[in-house]
């Protein structure tokens, strides 16, 4: 069970999170103007990185808020955490 | 319902309301609403029998005797955009107290609750085995928990279970 | 007292007599035994058979890295534990051992035959001999294997035993309580830190418990424990753990423990928890999990009487047992020649000593040659002699052309072994630390830590007992120590010992646990597993539950002197959580039973419960199914109650419906973006029926959402739906759409839901509901007002799941059963029935309202289930619209949403049973689609039923067939609608 940065609770055990995928895909504003590749490449295509990874979290039984976190995938640790809006540190 | 013990026990009914809103909502709260609002994540403040949990950066739950009348407090919000929600019925409060009553709570509960780490006045939501409480501490020897009404019966055997082993 | 005991000495309480059965028959032990050493006393070797070739077997060690000596113990027929480490079993007054893998008994096993037809049963058979017929797997190969290779059985009942957990927090973790642990701890307390100091046995300290002749700060090596024991017990902030064994390393320091806390106990206290499993966050862990004597690999060495030399010296020193009469030594090191010593003057004879060095020496060496003991150097052991026990051991001799020629036969009972020390680095790779070679040590040692964490002591390869107390105090803050002890010079032998090149045929096994010999890995390497990983898993050696604790090495120096490479490159197989097999129940914990989940009820719930209703798990939710009257079944009950719900007046118990207050000034404007209705049109005290997609363009949720006020909106989601839908809206809000001031609450369990449907609601409640009109004209279809019921507040719903009349009454959840009261009361003037789950959904689907996630299943779109209608076409976006108009979300062969109705018969279809377009298909039939929904509907007198069939709307009226098991079935192909047509009933 992972320790979290909740950036608004401090560390706060996995259990209370809930993970929300990959980090920094904003839905388009006019998701009229995107072809189908282009939504297709919205909805569907991810990315899977080996090592450093930037991913979105709800610290749903805690503060309910959503937030992003940085993540080594290869060793699950933590390098920082950040609101939502923020840009990746 | 519960067992007839000295460490557990349901609260009387009460009024609770989830206020959420920009900073300036719970500014202008303020003014109806006497223990104002935690800055502070995690905290709790009171006065008078009312008391405001910080429950997320925008979310306050808002406690007070049943049956409280809070017009005032709506009346102060009344040209802020907020939002306001009477939740009295949808929990129930529990109270977990005597001196193991931060052990039997670790039964179920992943936090650090020493009271060096969960201080009085501390308060969040968490989980408790399989149910989700928001857990405040009131005393050192005291948390009150405030459990979804369909989750009480589940809360309350768990402790009870935990106790006994 | 037993014939092995000594007279003296020994942590054992003499005083007090234990006596316990194994395999039946009754021995007497001491309190402070464990099943081995009591068990040794008696003079009892012969433990257990093995797993492949059921050869007899006895005790190798003292501790938990025990590979052979595995029992059951029985309390009665459900507390009944296979495959326990005799080593590690406490005795108690009644306990009831039993040996396993034995048939019919054993002295006398039938599976022994296996060792004679060994060669049949090389490393790797079952993969090459059961590979054909695949059918014989299931009858034949698999049985057969499983009673012939299955080591211990399953208790036949449940477990009656309470299984305590615990989450606990410190700032320093020590795990193993040897000089090393005590050193530390004793340090840590020093500090403000809170402590939890954990140990596998039942008494702490660790090696100190088995040493005759030190003395540590001019206290003997027991007092000095004593008292060390009696300090850390004494601080409050000093969590002490024996009997605990830390199992498993979790990221971010989080350590498994699993406490046994009644295993020991004769009487079994009530309510006490069996065991703890505790969840400990550490800031730093401390590992001491010491070092594990490694046996030496020769043709048989797995005879009962065979031992680890460190073991023998436990079982004298600490319970004040000789495990023989007269003894041989092979040893690769020093150290070992105390075990010969201090047995020797216990009164055992020690025949011979064989040390496999060239020149061994030192001040051991030298004891024993006072002694008298006669050493042979570049000793090897050629083999040795006994059946269920050893009773003698071939001698030989390395030459100095490195040729072994045999030297002598020597009598004995005890053969001990010494091959150094592999320090016990399991828990440190767990947590994903990398290990590094170390040459002089001959051992893996924790190299770089993956957590704040640290090794300590002999599991670093720190083996002298000053420089291990100074190790482990030095974790939190130096400290010297005055110690007097032999000092010994580590080394150890890997590996087979010397052997002369036609020695064929005898075992020489490596893993005792799953009889893994040396040929066995040497066929490893010959069938091209060059990789430890490839031939672990062909040879299966390390893979018991021991986890190799004793194998491991000397496997990888077999495997690397055959294929020529050095250890470092054939690489270290990963250690793997458990350390030693933990109990299921420890894990399950208090999640059995009724605290498995919650079970979650609704304020009605009592009152159907009263009522004789069968209820159903939807979610974590019990909802009523059905009202069963007198000797109804359901189909009865369900057929009674749609009558009376289309006849008269229905009530039915909807409060488990999802609720969300949307609050604030966007609130229209965030139902906007994410439903795919119009809600800017939505007049206050009106509601619509909602459909919320995902942004692929398939339904997720569907609800009535109601305008309370300009700014308020009151959703219902599905009973499922609740906390994901609203999951899915805060995600929107707080990350997408940031600049909308909405605000959002789960009222699910504010609010009971009482919905009371059929042409005479309105009937029923007139009389009760005060402050609304609710005549058509004033309240009708979709409407919604605040009024009272009794006095109590209440939000009135006219809505309809049913096709009726109907209204859905809100009322806070501490007044739901009461209002419930009232509003059945009122009813019985107009014939109110009860009506459960089950009802409901024939009711809804005469009507063809889908049930999300029955009739649609995440490739559903609004078009697909015929509710296009819904979506407000002239909004410029909302969640899931751009992929609506991707071509193939409008293709006109998707699956759609249609009525089935039989066709000459009665018989309804099965929910999930395929469609398909022609009768007497060759399998595999082309499938067009699937029933989703189907009932019996008493009203219309047929079987009805929903489907999803491919360009179904074009095919009304064609006739389609359903293969079931009974045959065929034809069917015709209707709108989706069944009773009222019209759809006036609703607007009475």
């Amino acid at each position: 069970m992972l320790i979290i940065d909740c950036p608004y609770c401090g560390k706060r055990p996995e259990i209370e999170f809930s993970y929300g995928g990959q980090a920094h895909i904003a839905r388009p504003v006019q998701p009229a103007d995107y072809d189908d590749e282009q939504w297709t490449g919205f909805l569907y295509m991810r990315s899977n990185e080996r090592g450093m990874r930037a991913e979105r979290w709800r610290h749903v039984r805690g503060c309910g808020r959503f937030f992003n976190a940085l993540r080594d995938t290869t060793t699950d640790q933590f390098h920082g955490s950040y609101k939502v809006g923020e840009p990746r540190p | 319902m519960l067992e007839s013990n000295d460490w557990l026990r349901e609260l009387p009914p009460a009024t609770r309301l989830i206020l959420q809103g920009a900073p300036d909502a719970f500014t202008a709260a303020a003014r109806a609403w006497s223990p104002g609002f935690s800055a502070t994540a995690c905290r709790a403040t009171g006065s008078g029998g009312r008391n405001s949990l910080w429950l997320g950066p925008d979310e306050y739950l808002l406690m007070a005797p049943a049956n409280a009348d809070y017009s005032d407090l709506q009346a102060a919000l009344h040209d802020v955009p907020h939002s306001l929600v009477d939740v009295s019925h949808r929990q129930v409060g529990l109270e977990v107290s005597g001196a193991h009553c931060a052990e039997r709570l670790s039964g179920g509960c992943p936090l650090d609750l020493d009271l060096s780490r969960f201080p009085i006045g501390m308060c969040t939501r968490t989980v408790l085995a399989k149910a989700d409480v928001v857990l405040w501490r009131t005393r050192s020897d005291a948390f009150h928990l405030e459990v979804w009404r369909s989750f009480v019966d589940y809360t309350t055997q768990l402790l009870l279970e935990i106790a006994r082993c | 007292m037993s014939a092995f005991r000594t007279q003296t000495g020994g942590r054992i309480d003499r005083t007090r007599k234990v006596h316990f059965t194994f395999d039946g028959k009754t021995y007497e032990g001491l309190q402070g035994d464990t099943l081995a050493s009591a068990l040794l006393a008696n003079g009892v070797h012969l433990l257990g058979r093995s797993f492949k070739y059921h050869r007899p077997r006895g005790i190798l060690a003292a501790g938990s890295e025990e590979p052979n000596a595995l029992v059951a113990v029985r309390r009665d027929e459900a507390r009944y534990t296979p495959n326990l480490r005799a080593t590690q079993v406490e005795i108690y007054d009644g306990l009831q051992a039993q040996s396993q893998n034995r048939w019919p008994s054993l002295r006398w096993d039938v599976g022994r035959i296996n060792d004679l037809l060994s060669r049949f049963f090389p490393a790797g058979f079952y993969y090459k001999t059961f590979m054909w017929p695949k059918s014989a797997w299931k009858s034949l190969y698999e049985p057969v294997i499983r009673r012939a290779a299955g080591i211990g059985k399953s208790p036949t009942l449940p477990d009656p035993d309470r299984y305590a957990q615990r989450y606990a927090h410190c700032e320093v973790l020590i795990v193993g309580a040897g000089p090393a642990g005590i050193a530390a701890a004793l340090q840590a307390a020093k500090t403000d830190a809170r402590v939890i100091f954990c140990d596998e046995q039942s008494e702490m300290g660790g090696s100190l418990l088995s040493e005759s002749a030190v003395s540590i700060d001019g206290l003997s090596a027991a007092d000095w424990v004593a008292q060390s024991l009696v300090a850390l017990a004494r601080n409050p902030r000093v969590t002490l753990l024996p009997r605990t064994t830390a199992f498993g390393y979790f990221p971010h320091n989080l350590i498994g423990l699993n406490e046994r806390v009644t295993e020991h106990l004769a009487q079994l206290p009530e309510h006490c928890a069996r065991e703890r499993l505790w969840q400990v966050r550490a800031g730093t862990v401390l590992l001491a999990t010491g070092a594990i004597e490694r046996p030496l690999v020769f043709a048989g060495n797995d005879r009962p009487g065979v031992m680890l030399a460190a073991a023998a010296r436990t079982y004298l020193n600490r319970y004040g047992v000789r495990t023989g009469s007269r003894a041989v030594l092979v040893t690769a090191n020093d150290a070992a020649y105390q075990a010969a010593l201090d047995l020797g003057a216990a009164g055992v004879s020690i025949a011979a000593i064989v040390d496999v060095r060239k020149n061994p020496g030192g001040e051991l060496h030298a004891a024993a040659h006072r002694a008298g003991i006669e050493i042979f150097a570049a000793g090897t052991v050629l083999g040795t002699r006994g059946s269920l026990r050893i009773s003698g051991v071939q001698i030989g001799q390395v030459d100095g052309s490195g040729a072994v020629h045999f030297k002598r036969s020597i009598a004995c009972d005890l053969l001990l072994m010494s091959g150094g020390h592999t320090p016990s680095v399991h828990l440190f790779s767990q947590s994903r630390g990398t290990l590094s070679w170390n040459e002089a040590l001959e051992s893996f040692l924790p190299g770089t830590p993956a957590e704040n964490q640290r090794s300590i002591g002999a599991c670093r390869g720190v083996y002298a007992l000053s420089a291990v107390l100074e190790d482990g105090a030095a974790a939190i803050a130096p400290q010297r120590f005055t110690v007097t002890a032999t000092v010994t010079s580590p080394s150890g032998w890997l590996g087979a010992l010397p052997r002369p090149v036609d020695s064929h045929g005898a075992k020489a096994f490596v893993d005792w646990q799953h009889d893994v010999t040396v040929k066995d890995i040497q066929l490893a390497t010959r069938e091209g597993f060059h990789s430890i990983e490839h031939i672990k898993r062909f040879t299966t050696t390390g893979m018991a539950t021991d986890q190799g604790k004793t194998s491991n090495l000397n496997a990888l120096a077999i495997a690397s002197d055959r294929l020529q490479k050095p250890i470092p490159e054939i690489g270290l197989t990963t250690f793997r959580m458990p350390f030693t097999p933990t109990t299921f129940g420890s894990f399950a914990g208090l999640s059995r039973g009724d605290l498995f989940d919650p079970v979650r009820r609704t304020p009605v719930h009592p009152w159907a419960a009263q009522r004789g209703a069968v209820f159903e798990d939807v979610s974590l939710w019990k909802r009523a199914r059905y009202f069963p009257v007198g000797d109804e079944d359901m189909h009865a009950a369900v057929n009674r109650e749609c009558v009376a719900v289309r006849s008269g007046c229905g009530i039915f118990d909807a409060s488990t419906l999802g609720k969300i207050e949307i609050v604030g000034p966007d609130a229209a404007t965030f139902l906007n973006r994410l439903y795919v209705n119009n809600w800017s049109t939505l007049a206050v005290g009106r509601s619509r029926y909602g459909i919320l997609l995902r942004d692929d363009g398939f339904i997720y949720d569907d609800g009535v959402i109601a305008r309370t006020a300009t700014d308020r909106f009151h959703v219902t989601t599905t009973t499922g739906g609740a906390a994901r839908v609203l999951g899915m809206m805060e995600d929107y809000r707080q990350t997408e759409w940031t600049d909308l001031k909405v605000w959002l609450t789960s009222t699910t369990e504010q609010w009971s839901v009482i919905a009371v449907q059929g042409p005479n609601s309105r009937r029923v409640l007139e009389g009760l509901v005060t402050g609304v009109d609710l005549s058509a004209a004033a309240m009708p279809h979709m409407s919604v007002a605040r009024g009272a019921i009794g006095g109590v507040p209440v939000l009135l719903f006219r809505v309809s799941f049913t096709g009726e009349l109907g209204f859905e009454v809100n009322v806070p959840s501490t007044h739901g059963q009461a209002v419930w009261e009232q509003i059945f009361a009122a009813g019985q003037a107009h014939g109110i029935t009860p009506y459960g789950t089950e009802a409901m959904h024939v009711l809804r689907a005469e009507k063809g309202y889908i049930i999300v996630g029955q009739d649609t299943d995440g490739t559903v779109t609004p078009d697909d289930a015929g509710l296009s209608w819904a979506i407000g076409k002239a909004k410029p976006d909302f969640v899931g619209k751009r992929s609506l108009q991707r071509p193939s979300m409008q293709a006109p062969e998707r699956k759609q949403l249609v009525g089935l109705i039989n066709v000459g018969s009665n018989v309804p279809l099965n929910e999930g049973a395929q469609v398909v377009e022609t009768r007497a298909q060759a399998v595999p039939m082309t499938m067009i689609g699937h029933v989703t929904s189907s009932y019996y509907s008493a009203v219309l007198g047929k079987p009805i039923a929903l489907a999803l069939i491919a360009g179904g709307r074009a095919r009304m009226g064609q006739r389609l067939y359903i293969p079931m098991p009974g045959g065929e079935l034809e069917v015709q192909v209707t709108a989706p609608v069944f009773y009222d047509l019209e759809g006036a009933r609703i607007h009475a």
